[in-house]
């Protein structure tokens, strides 16, 4: 029988993996909810924001510092093919939309190989996350604990940004009726790019966050997008709060599965998923017909 | 002698040149006159195809693009007679493989046994193979070595460390250089044990699928004859999610004072960078027995420094082999970068099927094999090697190597040094215990 201790790291761990699962679906849902554009390039993006930060934070010797390339690459970028490719495929079928973004997906992870070639780049953790803390006799890495608070404070700047100002408002009232949204003197255009180039930040910022957790190569977004799409399907599409629960749940069936069966945890956060999808399809806080 | 009446007809092949091949390569390609595989029908023109599928991306595409430049360049070397391949006896002074020029297309396997499947079948209908080669994942290699007994074509396997290559998945038309995980494991135990102690208690990390599944209980039976003991492992789903957080709190949580790493690849890397944020690396010794130098420059010479592993081939032991020294030569001089195990694997692979080809002065692929199996030893980048004709496992130098601290690396590859090289013959697995039970030639 596994001892309580243990439980209870696997319990912390369920936190820690869950935030870091929440805040790389975060981007996701966004663009998903406020615009209903599916956005298959999140893990392209994903890894430019790692690759962005890791270049930084060599040169530099600051985190931080790579933290910021690594949102404002990833902005840049996000306005530069919302501009070019995106924004023609607003009113296009989902389809659509998944095949142009799977497509420039593959374009973007194929210049990364290019330039940085398939090998793993040396991401290391932060100077100031390298510890191991000792609560209650569980040794956790400060560098997880850290990210819980990160990806608190994200959340936060986040909801407020969208929810508490007029974008929220402007784009949905776009995607609803974007004639009537600009005759009233208000950019529509304007609102949506920034709305999907803040997706796409939050898509880099996930990807230095995570860097110094997983091996950094052009591969390492392929994953994450699954995993995304996991949360959101648990959490509810579009909803920001499900994003929180979907990945606080994904990481905590993880975390206590991998005490009891280990060969099952994956497989049993499908499991979840399924049943999500079977007795609430729009996920656990999504709202019916929203997408 | 059989032998120099062989070599007198490939060598005045060779001489007559490109001009007189198909006229010459007719008649000698119809003197075995069945049909098997894509032969004859694959190598009756002037020129042969041989297909090569190697994971450019997924988890093992780091080690996949070495594995396309070893490839790429032992073909060159072979059509020109350059580097390695022109100091192999019975290829000196050829270009070309009996005379026929060597054509080839690199496939992307994506790291997965399906797509590798795919790929390999393609290249054997469409491009009517003579040979191919490749496979960085136990999984695609097995899978690819099922496709060449299928279809009578022979495969010279990629990378590959799991016991089932050449045990219960074996195949007559497959053929492993790699160190299987028994050789892996019974060269390293004892050296870990003379190093670190008798009294130790060892957690392992296992990917779960053959190669990990196999090297973790090879381990396990080794360790164990040392005095060791072994915790349950610890296993992780394969392919593997990225983030072992919840495996690593169950071992950060045990009593272990030896951590043993399985995982590979990206894997691999992520695994023991967690690991290292766990704390896990300060109260345990770390021992990866299955080492890919990409290891190293993922996580970096602060956590490679005092991990004990094996590594399948290193450059420094150009210190011990010359030919690997005239190996990573010909390889800086195409790529300007040294030369990776998988790259070493591909190139020694192809020079054994082509002096094989050499001296049956055949392309019938029931001939290389019967010619591989009766242990003709060659002298390559690990010394002379031979294959076992039981289970087609290469007898091979496994090199046991030793993380070397920053400060004492003499370029940014440097990172190991060479702690022994175990013979081959000493650590093979007797055949009783392998499982393999080889197919039919036809």
């Amino acid at each position: 029988m596994p001892d309580f201790q243990l439980i209870a790291a696997q319990l912390l761990n369920g936190v820690a993996l869950g935030s870091i699962l929440a805040l790389v679906a975060l981007g996701l849902t966004i663009i998903f909810g406020l615009l209903g554009f599916v956005n298959f390039a999140h893990g392209a993006l994903f890894t430019i924001g790692a690759y962005a930060g890791w270049l930084t934070y060599t040169k530099t010797g600051s985190f931080v510092a790579g933290i910021g390339a690594a949102l404002v690459s990833c902005f840049i970028v996000g306005i530069v093919i919302e501009r070019i490719l995106i924004r023609l495929y607003y009113h296009r079928p989902k389809e659509d939309q998944i095949l142009v973004t799977f497509g420039l997906s593959i374009v973007l992870v194929e210049i990364m190989r290019a330039i940085f070639t398939g090998k793993s780049q040396l991401l290391s953790t932060p100077s100031w996350g390298s510890g191991v803390v000792n609560l209650a006799g569980i040794f956790y890495p400060q560098y997880r604990l850290e990210v819980i608070a990160i990806v608190g404070v994200t959340l936060v700047v986040i909801y407020f940004l969208i929810y508490k100002t007029r974008i929220g408002l402007v784009v949905r009232a776009g995607i609803d009726d974007a004639l009537i949204v600009n005759i009233l003197g208000i950019d529509v255009k304007r609102t949506f790019l920034l709305v999907f180039a803040l997706g796409a930040a939050l898509a880099g910022l996930s990807g230095i966050i995570d860097g110094p957790l997983l091996a950094v190569n052009p591969d390492m977004g392929t994953d994450v997008l699954i995993q995304s799409f996991v949360v959101i399907v648990i959490g509810g599409v579009g909803s920001f709060g499900g994003a929180v629960l979907g990945g606080l749940i994904a990481g905590e069936i993880i975390s206590i599965a991998t005490v009891f069966v280990p060969d099952y945890a994956q497989v049993l956060l499908y499991v979840a998923m399924a049943a999500v999808l079977i007795l609430r399809p729009q996920g656990l806080l999504g709202v019916e017909g929203r997408a | 002698m059989s032998l120099n009446r062989q070599s007198f007809l490939a060598s005045s092949l060779g001489a007559a040149g490109a001009l007189a091949t198909g006229g010459i390569g007719l008649p000698l390609a119809a003197e075995a006159q069945a049909t098997i595989g894509n032969f004859p029908a694959g190598a009756q023109g002037s020129s042969i195809f041989v297909g090569l599928c190697c994971p450019l991306t997924g988890s093992y595409s780091a080690d996949g693009e070495d594995q396309r430049k070893g490839y790429e360049l032992a073909i060159e070397d072979l059509n020109n007679n350059t580097g390695v391949m022109a100091k192999i006896p019975s290829l000196r002074g050829k270009k070309g493989l009996l005379g026929k020029h060597i054509t080839y297309k690199v496939a992307d396997t994506e790291t997965n046994a399906n797509t590798a499947t795919q790929r390999a079948n393609e290249f054997i209908a469409k491009n009517k193979a003579i040979m191919f080669a490749g496979g960085v994942s136990t999984a695609e290699t097995i899978a690819m070595q099922g496709v060449g007994q299928q279809q009578k074509v022979l495969f010279m396997d990629g990378a590959s460390g799991s016991n089932d290559t050449t045990g219960k998945d074996c195949q007559r038309y497959g053929f492993r250089s790699q160190c299987d995980a028994y050789m892996v494991a019974k060269a390293m135990a004892p050296i870990l044990a003379g190093k670190l102690g008798k009294n130790r208690r060892a957690i392992m990390l296992v990917p779960n699928y053959s190669y990990g599944l196999t090297l973790a209980s090879s381990m396990r039976e080794f360790c164990q004859k040392e005095g060791w003991t072994v915790l349950p492992d610890v296993v992780a789903p394969f392919p593997s999610p990225g983030d072992f957080s919840s495996y690593l709190t169950n071992i950060a949580n045990s009593n272990a004072d030896t951590f043993i790493n399985i995982e590979f690849g990206n894997d691999g890397i992520a695994s023991t960078k967690q690991a290292a944020q766990f704390g896990i690396l300060k109260k345990m010794q770390l021992v990866v027995p299955n080492i890919s130098t990409y290891l190293a420059d993922g996580v970096g010479a602060d956590i490679m420094n005092g991990v004990y592993g094996t590594l399948e081939w290193y450059w420094r032991l150009q210190d011990h082999f010359p030919l690997s020294k005239d190996f990573i030569a010909a390889f800086d001089r195409k790529y300007s970068t040294r030369p990776r195990w998988t790259a070493h694997i591909s190139y020694a692979q192809l020079a054994i099927w082509a002096d094989a080809v050499t001296r049956t002065n055949s392309f019938n692929p029931v001939d290389i094999i019967k010619y591989l199996e009766a242990g003709h030893p060659i002298e390559l980048m690990l010394g002379k090697v031979h294959y076992r004709a039981e289970d087609h496992q290469q007898v091979r130098p496994v090199p046991v190597v030793l993380g070397k601290p920053k400060s004492k690396m003499q370029a940014g590859d440097d990172f190991f040094d060479i702690v022994a090289i175990v013979p081959g013959e000493s650590v093979m697995q007797p055949l009783d215990t392998t499982n393999c039970k080889l197919p039919g030639y036809t």
